[in-house]
């Protein structure tokens, strides 16, 4: 493998999502940024790219579709709408996509759950941060009782780092968030709920899970929990379990905060950490892949 | 025709003080009496509306289509009303049904700063030819002027009315009037309040709103709600029938509706004690009571110190999960320091 290769991966959207997924990739050993695409030439994100001496456009898709070599990979950093465009013609081009939307086009991943079997699909969805940071937990509570009837999820993010893509998209990201964890966990019946905290100094992304178990083993939940913790912490290193599981009122309820890593918003936006560190993730397995066919 | 809008949200922020256990039988005889009241506009639902039942919040009783059913096979002239607030229902599994069912009225809500989360719902209610109202909660936390530029996003995305809604029961009526007239004054659309009555001010300061111009005025029957209540719908209809306003609706029926029906479900008296008092002054959500009352008791601190701590931190609707976390901070904090959080707080 020549040790110099990197693959290239085009962003699209240049808000909080973009940017911070920019300088995640800047830092990869497997990845580097061949375009970075918005719609408006004087954005806060293009300047940002520009800055780091990124590859700009502001025709959004149409950079990619004039110069397909651009890129091998495209995350897909705008909003569902969007996206609901943007996927056909990435597949057309042939791009190993990776949608940042609660569109719910592609094959939903969690990378510690499912991440080989997405490396094979053409377009996948990140869910949400929330989904991110709480679907693994919900899934190893199903495995431990495989009996609960009820899952519900509670994200709570500083208002500062929802952008407006966020904003648009409240209803799926809440719709997405919850089909996620019914799908991976097979529940029967979940819920999930987000809120937008405006509270100063913001706060840290903080999630909150309950299940409805009537004699729950709290020792084995505990144990499966912490191991789960310890391999979301392998890509999310702000993962931090801050509760639990405890039991109270026929419900057993984990809460845990996700402490951003600081390279685009603030340490607090742990939101944007978790679904782009997941996102990372799957690049670098792709590249890695790539890397090593190609060598 | 009224000269003020009255909105009776009895089965919806009122459910509240009954912990969301309104039965099929209560919504059935609560809705004809609305109706022979002529109530133009009855509110139905878990007192967080549309998808709000969970852990997080409490649980109903019933599910948001069964207390919409009932409601609805009740009504004929009044219209039927939900509330949502985004982040907990969602348009496929909450709103779409409520539709179904036949909602006339929805009722956009979001913290008072966030009010772009509500464009998707406000726009899905007016595509289907809802009366949108937006909601801008805990609205003592914002300037006028501030709360003026929220207030234009909703009307934007289509909203036909906003209502400031007093969520902690803070105001006193120079805040209300100075809000109000500011949006009244930049907005085309009508503009209401729904007030809390932490510190016994809502008759007072719903009279303060439609003399600043308030068009809609919202309400509970026997100012059933969360904490220290609501605005008495048959006190504040009496209250502007005596100042000379024109309201359409039959008050002695309200009375009737209170005493026989609102009065015979309670499970205690809509008074105001000393946590839903300290709350207002704290300026936190009202509903934030009995979970800081179970949390003092598991904890061993008193509930008023939890209440201004969440207050000192900013803590909005919704955020009932952090009460816990309060609680057990205080627990530890408890050894070192002795200070009197009111002066704190003035």
């Amino acid at each position: 493998m020549k040790a110099l290769n990197k693959i290239s991966v085009g962003i699209l959207g240049t808000g909080n999502i973009g940017c911070d997924l920019l300088v995640k990739i800047q830092r990869s050993k497997y990845l580097k940024c061949g375009i970075f695409s918005g719609q408006n030439p004087d954005s806060k994100g293009i300047k940002f790219a520009k800055k780091l001496g990124v590859f700009t456009s502001f025709e959004t898709i149409g950079a990619i579709i004039k110069k397909p070599d651009l890129c091998e990979i495209v995350i897909d950093a705008t909003n569902a709408e969007s996206h609901k465009e943007h996927a056909p013609i990435l597949e057309k081009l042939g791009k190993f996509t990776i949608d940042m939307t609660p569109s719910n086009i592609g094959k939903m991943c969690i990378p510690i759950l499912n991440l080989k079997e997405c490396l094979s699909e053409k377009n996948i969805n990140m869910i949400s941060c929330g989904g991110q940071d709480t679907t693994p937990i919900a899934h190893a509570i199903m495995k431990v009782h495989p009996e609960t009837n009820y899952i519900e999820i509670v994200s709570h993010i500083a208002s500062k780092s929802a952008g407006m893509g966020t904003r648009d998209n409240i209803d799926e990201y809440t719709q997405t968030t919850c089909d996620g964890i019914r799908l991976f966990t097979k529940v029967p019946k979940a819920k999930a709920i987000i809120i937008l905290n405006p509270a100063e100094p913001p706060i840290i992304m903080h999630n909150t899970i309950f299940a409805q178990i009537k004699k729950p083993n709290l020792k084995k939940l505990k144990s499966i929990i912490y191991s789960i913790v310890s391999k979301i912490q392998s890509y999310v290193p702000g993962y931090q379990l801050t509760l639990g599981p405890i039991f109270e009122n026929n419900r057993v309820t984990i809460m845990n905060q996700v402490t951003g890593m600081g390279d685009y918003l603030p340490k607090y936006a742990g939101n944007l950490d978790i679904i782009n560190c997941a996102a990372i993730k799957v690049a670098e397995e792709y590249a890695v892949r790539k890397l090593a066919i190609e060598s | 025709m009224s000269d003020i809008i009255i909105i009776d949200s009895t089965l919806r922020d009122g459910s509240h003080a009954i912990r969301h256990q309104f039965t099929e039988s209560q919504i059935k005889a609560y809705a004809k009496g609305a109706e022979k009241a002529r109530v133009p506009i009855l509110m139905i639902g878990h007192g967080n509306g549309l998808g709000a039942s969970s852990l997080q919040l409490g649980l109903s009783r019933l599910s948001d289509t069964q207390m919409l059913k009932n409601a609805r096979a009740q009504l004929r002239r009044t219209l039927l009303g939900a509330f949502l607030i985004p982040g907990f229902g969602t348009i496929k599994d909450d709103l779409a049904p409520a539709v179904q069912i036949g909602i006339d009225v929805l009722m956009v809500a979001s913290h008072c700063t966030e009010a772009n989360i509500t464009r998707q719902h406000i726009e899905y209610g007016r595509k289907h030819g809802l009366v949108a109202y937006g909601v801008l909660m805990m609205s003592h936390m914002l300037s006028a002027n501030k709360l003026l530029e929220e207030a234009k996003l909703m009307q934007e995305y289509g909203a036909s009315g906003i209502l400031l809604m007093d969520s902690a029961g803070a105001f006193l009526p120079e805040d209300v009037k100075r809000r109000v007239r500011t949006l009244v004054n930049g907005l085309k659309i009508d503009v209401g309040f729904h007030a809390h009555n932490n510190l016994g001010m809502t008759i007072a300061n719903s009279v303060a709103a439609v003399r600043a111009g308030a068009k809609i005025i919202d309400a509970t029957s026997r100012g059933l709600g969360a904490g220290a209540g609501n605005c008495q719908l048959e006190v504040i209809v009496a209250v502007l029938l005596k100042m000379g306003y024109k309201i359409d609706l039959d008050l002695f029926t309200l009375m009737d509706n209170s005493e026989r029906i609102i009065a015979r479900l309670m499970t205690k008296p809509q008074e105001i004690g000393t946590v839903s008092l300290t709350s207002g002054l704290a300026g936190v959500f009202s509903g934030f009571a009995p979970h800081a009352k179970a949390a003092a008791k598991r904890f061993g601190v008193d509930p008023r110190e939890i209440l201004i701590e969440l207050g000192k931190r900013r803590i909005v609707a919704g955020q009932e999960d952090m009460i816990v976390d309060v609680a057990h901070y205080l627990k530890r904090k408890k050894t070192t320091v002795s200070d009197n959080p009111i002066e704190a707080l003035i």
